[in-house]
């Protein structure tokens, strides 16, 4: 923060200085205070839900707010429960959810590979084909995918959700990027060595896109269970998802406690916090790398 | 497959072709993997992206609902269109939405980001970086149903805290002028990690050279920031910009959770009108028509984004 100072005309007034000086410590000070407001106002809605969702039903909605949690009303996390099929919508959630990461990174690690390393005909019309496809919204299809899935006799199972998301143009793209970074020497003294293709790909490439892998994974989780939209449409009763139930929750609980809905809520956000705790510089690289081409 | 020893017949013969010892053999099977590893995603983005996109097209010449089988009506779904209040208000609201929420998460991710930037301790940087960055990895479920409480006329901590300040309660998410903003701040809320996780990255990369540079020139505070900082940032405003567009024309599950679309329409968007259309009254022809405005509105934004990024020349 001081090398600001450093540079400046030589022959300054004593007001010229003092004006600079207070500039300085306003460009010191107003960034941190604005942070500090900011940050604050970003995070009280999260510590207001977690506070509520630990206060007794009967005042659960009342002002003032509690910021502190000091009723620990724990057992309106057990209520959920009995509200909500809960415990089978975080199955649900999960069995979807890790279904997809699975097959996103199946069909992104072969097809990133494919586009980054080997030659063959129509690999750069085929990759902006795919690149293209980036840009389809999935609300522009879901009526066409919906009628077809209906019609595979997959409508309100788990592989009405993951079969359509399990390719992904994002990953494949991603995937490409990393793939890309590593030396080409590497292979070639492994083919040197006797590799076969098939080898070359398992035990050199893929050991090494593992931080891209796991990117992907994180990033294509935190999605995935978080989806609203494909889940009310492709799923019915007690095959929804977590985000499905804290909606119904929601619903049950226009006369009731909000404290028990707030519980299904901070339950939700358990594998997300997970999530951001352990991969964090990962989620951030993710992004960032997605940015990098636009 | 172009060769000049083609498969002399046979498996066998194949097989030979295919495993050769020669470099022409290696292309070869380099070439085969390369379309077997293409195989799963191509195939699955033909059937579940773009197939149905042109599907999508096709049925939206169509009438055709549970009760009737499809009935090729030309254009008539589009011009049903232009005279469906609820579409025109879905789309007004839509339009209301994006720009409100993707002024303010860009705005406010720049200003977050360049702040952040300034803090040199790492421990600050570390817990603004978390703070910001929180909101984005929650589901629009779940931050509709708590923001809906948050910003409740009567019982809302929000309100609670205006009418200590000698506001009277405001009704964020009951009246029609209202609902659309309160929605898209709830929206920027989520989504200020995003930009802002995009704008610091483009500060980080900056060149310090350009910096300096800036610095002997004698620009200073914010002429440097205008002059200086913001035009380097260009391509990841314009990325944050149209991404943030992108999404927010889509939006679904914060109206449909908060409010159901109400009061009235006033909260209703475009992909809800579809959603009603479509898997409620199960119209898929006219759903597809609305999908496909969607998708045309969507179409124009990434290619004026693809545009902008070749035609603008940027600084780096």
């Amino acid at each position: 923060m001081t090398t600001s100072l450093r540079s400046g005309p030589r022959d300054i007034s004593a007001a010229e200085h003092r004006r600079q000086v207070l500039s300085h410590q306003l460009g010191r000070w107003l960034p941190l205070i604005v942070l500090a407001i900011m940050s604050g106002v970003v995070l009280a809605p999260i510590m207001w839900t977690i506070s509520t969702s630990l206060r007794d039903g009967v005042d659960s909605f009342t002002v003032p707010p509690k910021w502190l949690p000091t009723d620990l009303a724990v057992e309106n996390y057990g209520v959920v429960f009995e509200k909500v099929p809960f415990a089978r919508q975080i199955l649900n959630s999960g069995i979807i959810t890790w279904g997809t990461v699975l097959g996103q990174l199946i069909t992104a690690s072969l097809a990133g590979y494919a586009f980054a390393r080997l030659e063959f005909r129509g690999r750069d019309l085929l990759f902006w084909v795919v690149l293209a496809t980036m840009m389809i919204p999935v609300q522009a299809t879901v009526i066409p995918v919906f009628i077809l899935i209906r019609n595979l006799g997959l409508y309100d199972t788990v592989w009405s959700l993951i079969l359509p998301a399990a390719p992904t143009a994002f990953g494949t793209f991603l995937l490409r990027q990393y793939y890309l970074t590593i030396p080409i020497e590497l292979e070639e003294s492994a083919l040197i060595d006797g590799a076969s293709q098939w080898q070359l790909f398992r035990r050199i490439y893929l050991p090494l896109v593992k931080p891209g892998l796991a990117v992907l994974a994180i990033l294509s989780f935190n999605f995935h269970w978080n989806e609203f939209f494909r889940p009310l449409i492709f799923l019915q009763h007690e095959n929804y998802p977590i985000t499905i139930g804290i909606f119904q929750l929601q619903g049950y609980m226009m006369t009731g406690s909000i404290s028990v809905v707030l519980a299904g809520v901070v339950i939700s956000l358990v594998p997300v916090i997970i999530i951001f705790l352990f991969g964090q510089r990962y989620l951030i690289e993710g992004i960032m790398r997605g940015a990098i081409k636009g | 497959m172009k060769s000049k020893s083609s498969p002399a017949g046979g498996r066998q013969g194949l097989w030979h072709w295919l495993m050769q010892d020669t470099m022409d053999g290696l292309r070869r099977r380099r070439a085969l993997l390369g379309y077997l590893f293409l195989l799963p995603t191509l195939l699955g983005i033909f059937i579940f992206t773009a197939g149905p996109i042109f599907v999508s097209f096709g049925l939206s010449l169509f009438h055709w609902n549970i009760f009737r089988p499809p009935d090729f009506i030309g254009l008539d779904n589009f011009e049903r269109l232009l005279s469906d209040g609820r579409v025109i208000i879905g789309l007004g609201n839509t339009v209301k939405f994006t720009i409100l929420a993707v002024t303010s998460q860009v705005s406010i991710g720049l200003i977050l980001a360049l702040a952040v930037h300034r803090i040199s301790r790492v421990w600050l940087r570390y817990y603004f970086r978390t703070a910001f960055f929180l909101p984005l990895l929650m589901s629009g479920a779940s931050v509709a149903v708590f923001m809906g409480y948050i910003f409740h006329k009567e019982f809302g901590p929000l309100n609670y805290y205006l009418t200590l300040l000698g506001l009277p309660q405001i009704p964020w998410l009951t009246s029609p002028d209202l609902v659309m903003i309160s929605i898209a701040i709830i929206s920027a809320w989520r989504n200020l990690g995003f930009t802002f996780v995009i704008f610091l990255g483009g500060l980080t990369n900056l060149s310090q050279e350009v910096l300096d540079a800036a610095d002997v020139d004698g620009a200073q505070g914010f002429r440097r920031l205008w002059s200086v900082v913001i035009p380097l940032l260009s391509p990841q405003i314009l990325f944050a910009t149209v991404t943030g567009v992108i999404g927010a024309l889509q939006v679904f599950d914060e109206p449909y959770i908060m409010t159901r679309g109400g009061p009235g329409n006033a909260s209703r968007t475009l992909v809800m009108v579809m959603y009603e259309h479509a898997f409620k009254h199960i119209e898929f022809g006219y759903g597809s028509a609305i999908a496909i405005v969607l998708f045309l509105i969507i179409l124009v934004m990434a290619i004026v984004q693809m545009w902008l990024w070749r035609s603008r020349v940027f600084y780096q």
